[in-house]
Formats: structure tokens, sequence, C-alpha cells
């Protein structure tokens, strides 16, 4: 019988934060032909993957070497090429990573790949997937025959727990040659949590007026508890007030965070694309009749120094409680 | 140093979308067609490092119909040094068409093949690393640097939280992303020079692949929002909401 193949990223010696969220997602296809999950860990012996179970797997395959402490495409790519051929699909988060890696491992397996997937489900022997194109300005619906490879946007999916086994079994490494050798990420540790994967996105715009007025932003940001990163409309990034890495849009990330704050931000069709998808959107802005106000769930119409302190001041309390 | 550059065309990114009545593909009518954003900084990339090498050659590659050749002109326009076209239709399962560019490719004897991260109409963001394996070769995808020197390559690029740098022996393929270089507009004598350099057309067949494209449609419109109220005063109405109505608190 067929089954899925979760992929997980692994950073620093933990499994990243969307290992749940794709377990979960692969979880509920399986789960449409009563198949299982095998979730994939490939990284040093110490990385703690018990947590799968729970979170939808019914076995854990970790594949152990030396130069798996941080990400080994190459190493990744034989393992899946030398293991992944029965299964269904192959699924991997759609982050930097896991993009990197995707089309990797559908050239090994001789699979086609499907990116950014927001809804997978099975079609006959197919598994039709819907995924956003033309900068999200379209929804695509294609159905891929055989075993596929599927990269599952962050945030698509809900983490489920049915409670599964888990079994841990070691998965054989076979050996590869490193044609690229990749250096640990910097940066990552100083704990900013990234636009594209937090649960809160704080964006500022040119209503902001100067870049140390997103100190305001960054409050605002802090009063959520950690979940909550401070993203940007391409205009501050290009004017060097925030980093390209918070940028949302069109040449930036897209995000579907469960709640968007949009401050001083006009609402281009641009930056549209990047944030469309969030559960609920909310617009601060002092002119009425600003476009984000149409894709916006709800809005203040007003100046952002009066009314963020205000709403930093409430989620505080909110927060307390 | 001889690199090759694959290019697509695409529409441009300010372009509305309309979906056409097959419902499958949008309807190009009235829509503007460019090199895709990408790969305008492949094309730099490669046009700048030949510059810097003082030899070799620069090939810029297109798989699709003829209307491709224009967009191969604006390449040569920009500095590439002779294109290529592989005629024929490119299919929607990204891996065949990457084995039709990887079997061009091979045996070209490129130190550098490069790639946009992703194409701005189908969003694969395959098609490099898939050329890289059939090929296998070394591949970074989205590289924001890269630097070339005593035949290897360091590259550098955005992950959630960081930067992740990686260095390879060429040849090599990376796919270029947005803040590698700043893309040079062809100039006037660039355009002229276009019209005499080498285009040449090499028919293709690209397998059907096992991807079939369904429907496409424009994404459901979110439900009117509404104004909460006015300045710090609308603040306790819009906690309410968020805590009892979206629930997202
Ligand atoms: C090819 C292309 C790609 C692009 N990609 C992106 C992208 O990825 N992301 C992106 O964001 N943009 C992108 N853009 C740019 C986009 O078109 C807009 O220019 C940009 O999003 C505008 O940024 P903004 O909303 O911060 O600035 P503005 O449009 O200047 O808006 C500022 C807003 O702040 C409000 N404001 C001012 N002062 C205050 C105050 N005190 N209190 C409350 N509100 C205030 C104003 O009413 C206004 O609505 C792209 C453009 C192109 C052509
Ligand atoms: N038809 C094509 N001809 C040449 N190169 C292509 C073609 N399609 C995609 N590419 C290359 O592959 C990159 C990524 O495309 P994609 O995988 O479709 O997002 C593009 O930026 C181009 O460099």
């Amino acid at each position: 019988m067929p089954n899925i193949l979760a992929v997980l990223e692994v950073r620093g010696g933990a499994l990243r934060k969307g290992a749940n969220e794709l377990v979960a997602a692969a979880r509920r296809l399986a789960d449409v032909n009563g198949e299982t999950v095998d979730a994939l860990v490939c990284g040093p012996a110490s990385v703690a993957a018990d947590g799968l179970g729970a979170a939808g797997a019914d076995r854990v395959l970790q594949g152990t070497h030396a130069d798996f402490a941080h990400y080994a495409p190459d190493g990744i790519a034989a393992v899946v090429a030398a293991i992944g051929a029965p299964y269904r699909a192959v699924m991997v988060a759609a982050t930097a990573t896991g993009k990197d890696l995707a089309p990797r491992l559908a050239a090994r397996l001789n699979a086609p790949c499907a990116m950014d997937v927001t809804a997978v489900d099975l079609q006959g022997d197919a598994i039709r997937v819907v995924r956003p194109v033309y900068a999200g300005k379209a929804l695509q619906t294609v159905d891929l025959r055989g075993l596929a490879v599927i990269a599952v946007r962050p945030g698509a999916y809900a983490t489920v727990a049915p409670g599964r086994p888990g079994v841990a079994e070691s998965v054989a490494v076979p050996s590869f040659t490193q044609r690229l050798a990749v250096e640990p990420v910097r940066g990552s540790d100083k704990g900013s949590l990234d636009v594209a994967e937090a649960r809160v996105v704080i964006a500022g715009g040119r209503g902001l007026g100067d870049p140390k007025h997103f100190a305001l932003l960054e409050d605002l940001a802090a009063a959520f508890g950690g979940e909550a990163a401070v993203g940007a409309s391409r205009a501050v990034v290009d004017a060097g007030w925030a980093e390209h890495g918070a940028q949302v849009g069109q040449t930036g990330k897209t995000v579907a965070p469960e709640l968007y704050i949009a401050i001083g931000i006009s609402g281009a069709i641009q930056h549209l694309a990047g944030m469309r998808t969030a559960k609920v959107i909310v617009a601060v802005n002092r002119d009425k009749d600003a476009p984000i106000f149409k894709v916006a769930d709800y809005g203040i119409v007003g100046d952002l120094f009066d009314v963020v302190p205000a709403l930093t001041a409430a989620v505080k309390t909110a927060k307390a409680h | 140093m001889k690199i090759a550059v694959c290019l697509r065309r695409v529409p441009d990114t300010t372009a509305k979308i309309v979906i056409g009545p097959s419902g499958t593909v949008i309807d190009e009518t009235g829509v503007k067609f460019v090199p895709n954003p990408y790969d305008e900084y492949a094309l730099e990339a490669a046009i700048a490092l030949k510059e810097r090498a003082g030899s070799g050659e620069t090939v810029v590659v297109a798989l699709g119909p003829d209307n491709v050749q224009e967009t191969l002109r604006t390449a040569l326009a920009m500095g590439m040094d002779r294109a290529v076209h592989l005629q024929g239709a490119a299919s929607a399962d990204g891996l065949e068409n990457a084995r039709v560019l990887a079997d061009h490719l091979r045996g070209g004897s490129y130190d550098l093949l490069l790639f946009g991260k992703l194409a701005v109409d189908d969003y694969g963001q395959q098609t490099g690393a898939m050329v890289a394996e059939l090929l296998e070769l070394p591949c970074a995808t989205a590289v924001t640097h890269l630097a070339i020197e005593g035949g290897r390559a360091k590259v550098e690029r955005e992950v959630e939280g960081g930067v992740e740098a990686a260095s390879c022996a060429l040849p090599a393929v990376f796919t270029c992303d947005k803040g590698l270089n700043n893309p040079r507009l062809p100039s006037l004598k660039g355009i002229m020079a276009a019209k005499k350099k080498p285009l040449d057309i090499t028919p293709v067949t690209v397998a059907a692949g096992r991807v079939t494209v369904v429907s496409l449609a424009l994404p459901p419109e979110r439900a009117a929002g509404r104004i909460v109220g006015e300045g710090a005063a609308a603040v306790p109405a819009l906690m309410q909401i968020l805590t009892n109505d979206a629930k997202v608190l």
C-alpha cells in the first residue's frame, strides 16, 4: 500500500517549528485511504523527535551522519532516493530549505514536484493540489500522477493530534558525495522570528515616517509574547528602514499568519500578493480610503502614533489575563 | 568562463490576471511579456562575471514557442553573446522541461549554469535544482550573493531567520534571487548589436509528463471588512472582536 513520507527540517540540532504541521498535513492525506505516515529526520543523533508520533507519524525514521550537523541537501537527497520510491508522496514544508530540497528529491525519484501547496487531496490515483501562481493573483489546481513531491506552504494546515505510535527506526544513510558544502545558518539563534513563520505579523510601511518608529511595532510584537514578527512593505525596505528578509509581498515573502496587522501601509496590489491569505487582517491607516481597508477584516482609521501604543497596552493587558 | 542562463518569457508582473476560456491558462490578450525578473539577476551575473574575467562566453537558452525569441533578443541586448531557442511547447511538469534543458546543456562545457529562483507565472521554483540533479552538478538555490574564485563558488542564501553560506567546485548550478545584483537595462547600442548576434533554433520535443492542470481560478475575494472606529478610542472594540469573534488572541 502506498504511504506518505514527510521529510522534516532540522536546524541547529533540533526539528524546525513547522515539523508538526507538516506531519499533520501528511496525516490528513494518508487518512483519505487509511495509509501510514513515515517522518524522516536527517540530523545528528541528538535530534529530539519523540513528539512526532503525537503529531501524527506512524513511524519516525532517523538518518544520522557526520555531515548532517546542518543542512546537507546531497545527503538527504541520497537517503530519500534510496527509500522514497515505494511511497505515494514525499512531503516537505515549503520553507527556504524545503523549496531547495523538493526539486532535488523530485529529480532523483523521477517524480513531479508541486511547490507552495495550500490544499492536497486524492483524486482517483492522482494527488490533487491547489497552489498559488502569478504572485497569488490566481490559484492553480493540478493533478500529479504517480509518486509526487509536494512542498506544503507553512500555515496552510492546522496541527492535529490523532496520536500515533511514532515508532522510532533508524534508516541507513547511503554513501553520498557532498557536492555543496553548506555552513550553519548565521543569525538564526538571535531568536528573531521570521515573518513567514510567525503566528502574528505586525507590518509597517511608509506611514511610520522614520526608521526609529519601527520600535513601536517591536513593542506591539513583544506584547504578543514571542508569537509575533515584524514585517515591512517594500517602500520601507528599499528605503533601508527594514531588512529585506522582513519584506512582505510579491517580491518579498508570502505570509499566511493567523493575524496580520498592517500599520501605515497603503495596501498596494504587490503588497497584498504577500499577505491576502492571512486568516485575519487588521489595518491601521489615517486615510479612510486607503486600499488596505478593502482587504482588511477590521480597520481603524487614525494616526498610528495614537493607535499603536494603545493597542500595545491592550494586548499586554489581554495577555496578562 | 563559459556561462549559460536559462530564460523564461513571462507576463509582466503588473499585468491583471484574467482567466482564459479554457479555464486552465490566462487570457493573454493585451498582456505584455517580459524576461522573468529573477532571470534578469542571472543574466546580469553572467554578463558581469564574463566582463570581470575578460574572456569567455555567455549563452542564453529559452524553451518555448517562437515568441521566446523576442525575449532572447532582450537578453542579447543586455549583453549576452548568443542565444539558443529550444523550440517546442513546455510541459506543465517542470521535470520534463528540466530534462530538455539538461539534455541541451549537457556536453556544453559550461562552468556555470544560472537560473531564476522562480518563474513569476507558474511559481514552479524547481527547474534549476532539477537540472543540477539531472546533470549531477552541485547546486544552491535562491542565492543573493555569488563569488567565483579559483574554480570554486561561494554563495549566500536567505533562509527563515538568517543567512546560509555554502561553497562548491565548478561547474555548478545556481538559481538567483533578488538582492544578487542590479540588472542593467539594454543600451541602445546593445539593442542594435543584439540584432546581429547568433540565435540558433533547435527543435525539441517535451514529454507531457505527469502533471495535468485541472483549473486556474482567481482567488476567492475576501469578505468585505469593516471599519471598527477611529483613533485610539477604537482599540477596545477591536480587542473585543479579536478576542471573541476572530479568536486570534
Ligand atoms: C514589480 C513590483 C514589485 C513590488 N513588490 C512589492 C512587495 O513585495 N511588497 C510591497 O510592500 N510592495 C511592493 N511593491 C511596491 C508597492 O507598489 C508599493 O509602492 C508599496 O507597497 C508601498 O509601501 P507603503 O504602503 O509602505 O507606502 P505608501 O504607499 O506610501 O503608504 C503609506 C501609508 O501610510 C499611511 N500613513 C501615513 N502616515 C500615517 C500615520 N501617521 N498614521 C497612519 N497611517 C499613516 C498613508 O495613508 C498611506 O496609506 C512593488 C512594486 C512593483 C512595481
Ligand atoms: N521554458 C523555459 N526555458 C528556459 N528556462 C526556463 C524555462 N522555464 C523555467 N526556466 C528557468 O527556470 C527558472 C525557474 O522556473 P520555475 O521552476 O518554473 O519557477 C526560471 O527562472 C528560468 O531560469
